[in-house]
């Protein structure tokens, strides 16, 4: 028995997550228009180097976060140059196609090189096991996953709204072309956001492996999750991308909890019940 | 497809793209040649000829009314479960069952379609997928019913008309099939090539301004939507009935994505697309799958890819090119 309290803090760390995978993509697709799918497919990226770096390189688990970012940083970076941006101003079919072709691909070579079997990983001692506070128990590792999700969320916002960048991301978010013709450079500008969007679902990815497991159905199975949080919290909207994302992640906790049968069948029904109330988003402003 | 400056009248341009072409003749009578001449490849056959039916059914909302769904499977996998629990628990008479799935799928269809016909952009895919989850996690979760992810067991199709058993080799299950592809095309032409299929691509084109002509958008892209999933009813259904099992398969995102991939291929919006689309994609499966099944979808996504940026109307699209413009009347 997990009890109440227990499912909104496992759902709470679900969420926290969920929101890492998903905040970069709720931005960029508030910029260019461009509808992502592959985006997950970043995640599971991160995921890997991760994998690869413990179990072949018996690396310490929190030195392989960052490698994990970077690497899907990278790899977005390279996309976007070589094919999305070739995609921009297009139709959403176009996009869609594209991005699910890369989908596609990603999970075929992930099964070549890994296997389709679930990725094994030791964390280190320290962040296993669980803390009783109060007859409670409470998995460290979650906690961890909140402080980290927390700590860049805040970080998040306060680039966004205090620094030069982060002004010239809001200016290009609101209007594209005026952000242009003030001579922001919005290309670069985009590029940068991409990069650190993707990043963030890798370094997203790398903190699932814990929680959901990692296989190569990942890109697929959570891009529904997160395109969930996208159009639930609405486009380049941080805070309801957060609000969402925790909504989601304590709703499917307690839906798989109270109800394992129907519980994915609740999710979309919440989805596209809300879709039809706010199609732009519960916090969306188009 | 702009009116063309010959054309005096919108009717005229109608009337005119509505007539038979010979190539158009040879394509179907074409179609009669795997009887003769790949007697051992009509399973495969059956199964490409209701791929292509569900590729126009998605053709008519995506390549005439600008669509984009992301959950057409839901339309596929209804039907095909509505034929096989018809068939398990009633009776297996084929004709009635196909009717029966047809007007179960399209009535869902236009319930759903005053849901759709609100919405444009990512929340309209984002709703479509939505709904195909439903509808596969709904069947998933009423095991009792659908028999959940064994599949269901127990379908037994009826001799057509009484006479004609469904053989082994497929000889029956790709002439009917092949029969009610035909119709539907008929039917998919008949419309595409109607006052209302041109209502559809004026939406599809720029909806703003049909309704600043007084045309009924929402109407019209309901009507649409719910003929396309009378044809995805009947194709499921057909499947059903063929193969005389479901899976949960026919409802998944899979499908949709591949439906998507198939249409892609063949080029949206001229019907023959989806066809053309069927056979490459079907047949290429087939054979690459034997190779290695796992990594099939590499060379899928490559292909959607290679599609999408090479080849943006599709394989038509491409050898519409190629075609010396003098002979060419675009449909």
């Amino acid at each position: 028995m997990i009890g109440f309290i227990g499912v909104l803090y496992d759902g709470f760390a679900y969420g926290m997550l969920l929101f890492l995978l998903s905040v970069g993509l709720s931005v960029t697709l508030g910029m260019m228009n461009f509808v992502n799918l592959a985006h997950c497919a970043f995640g599971m990226l991160g995921g890997f180097v991760t994998v690869t770096l413990i179990n072949d390189l018996s690396w310490p688990f929190l030195a392989t976060l960052p490698i994990a970012f970077l690497a899907a940083a990278l790899a977005s970076v390279l996309f976007e140059r070589v094919l999305y941006r070739r995609f921009y101003g297009k139709s959403d079919l176009d996009q869609c196609l594209l991005t699910i072709g890369i989908v596609f691909m990603s999970i075929a070579s992930a099964a070549y090189l890994f296997g389709t079997v679930q990725q094994p990983v030791q964390l280190p001692s320290w962040l296993r096991g669980s803390v009783s506070i109060m007859g409670r128990g409470f998995g460290v590792y979650r906690f961890f996953l909140i402080c980290v999700a927390l700590t860049l969320t805040a970080a998040l916002i306060l680039m966004l709204e205090y620094t030069r960048f982060g002004a010239q991301v809001r200016a290009a978010v609101d209007n594209l072309r005026m952000a242009r013709g003030l001579g922001i450079d919005v290309d670069r500008v985009f590029m940068l956001t991409f990069a650190l969007g993707s990043g963030l679902a890798g370094l997203g990815g790398a903190l699932a492996i814990d929680i959901t497991g990692l296989d190569p159905s990942f890109a697929l199975a959570y891009l529904v999750y997160v395109l969930i949080v996208v159009a639930v919290g609405g486009l380049s909207s941080i805070g309801g991308s957060l609000v969402a994302a925790v909504l989601l992640g304590v709703s499917d906790t307690a839906g798989k909890y109270y109800f394992p049968a129907i519980s994915s069948f609740l999710i979309y029904l919440v989805m596209v019940g809300l879709l039809m109330w706010r199609p732009a988003g519960l916090f969306g402003r188009r | 497809m702009g009116l063309s400056a010959a054309d005096a009248s919108p009717l005229a341009h109608v009337a005119r793209r509505a007539a038979w072409r010979p190539l158009e003749v040879v394509f179907w009578l074409l179609t009669l040649l795997p009887f003769w001449l790949t007697p051992d490849y009509l399973q495969l056959a059956s199964q490409i000829a209701i791929t292509a039916l569900f590729a126009i059914s998605l053709d008519l909302i995506l390549g005439y009314g600008g669509l984009v769904s992301l959950g057409h499977a839901a339309f596929f996998g209804l039907g095909a479960y509505a034929a096989g629990l018809f068939s398990k628990h009633l009776w297996g008479e084929p004709l009635s069952g196909l009717l029966l799935a047809a007007v179960i799928a399209g009535l869902f269809g236009y319930l759903l379609s005053f849901i759709i016909a609100r919405f444009r952009g990512l929340a309209l895919i984002m709703i479509t997928m939505g709904v195909g989850q439903l509808m596969l996690e709904a069947a998933n979760s009423a095991g009792k019913i659908t028999g959940g992810a064994d599949g269901l067991q127990g379908v037994k199709t009826w001799p057509l008309f009484n006479a004609i058993r469904f053989d082994l080799y497929g000889n029956t299950a790709y002439g009917y099939s092949l029969a009610a592809l035909f119709l539907c095309f008929l039917v998919a032409r008949r419309i595409t090539n109607s006052p209302f299929g041109l209502s559809l691509q004026g939406i599809r084109e720029n909806s703003t301004r049909m309704l600043a002509i007084g045309a009924p958008n929402n109407a019209h892209v309901r009507r649409i939507f719910t003929i396309a999933a009378v044809m995805a009813g009947v194709a499921g259904a057909l499947l059903t009935q063929t193969t005389e099992t479901v899976s949960l398969e026919t409802l998944s995102f899979q499908r949709s994505a591949d439906l998507l991939v198939v249409l892609i291929l063949g080029g949206v919006g001229r019907l023959y697309g989806g066809i053309i689309g069927a056979i490459i994609y079907m047949v290429a499966r087939d054979h690459f799958s034997g190779v290695n099944p796992q990594y099939w979808y590499f060379w899928i996504g490559m292909l959607l890819i290679a599609v999408v940026v090479f080849l943006p109307n599709g394989i038509l699209g491409g050898a519409e090119r190629l075609v010396p413009k003098a002979w060419r009347r675009r449909a």
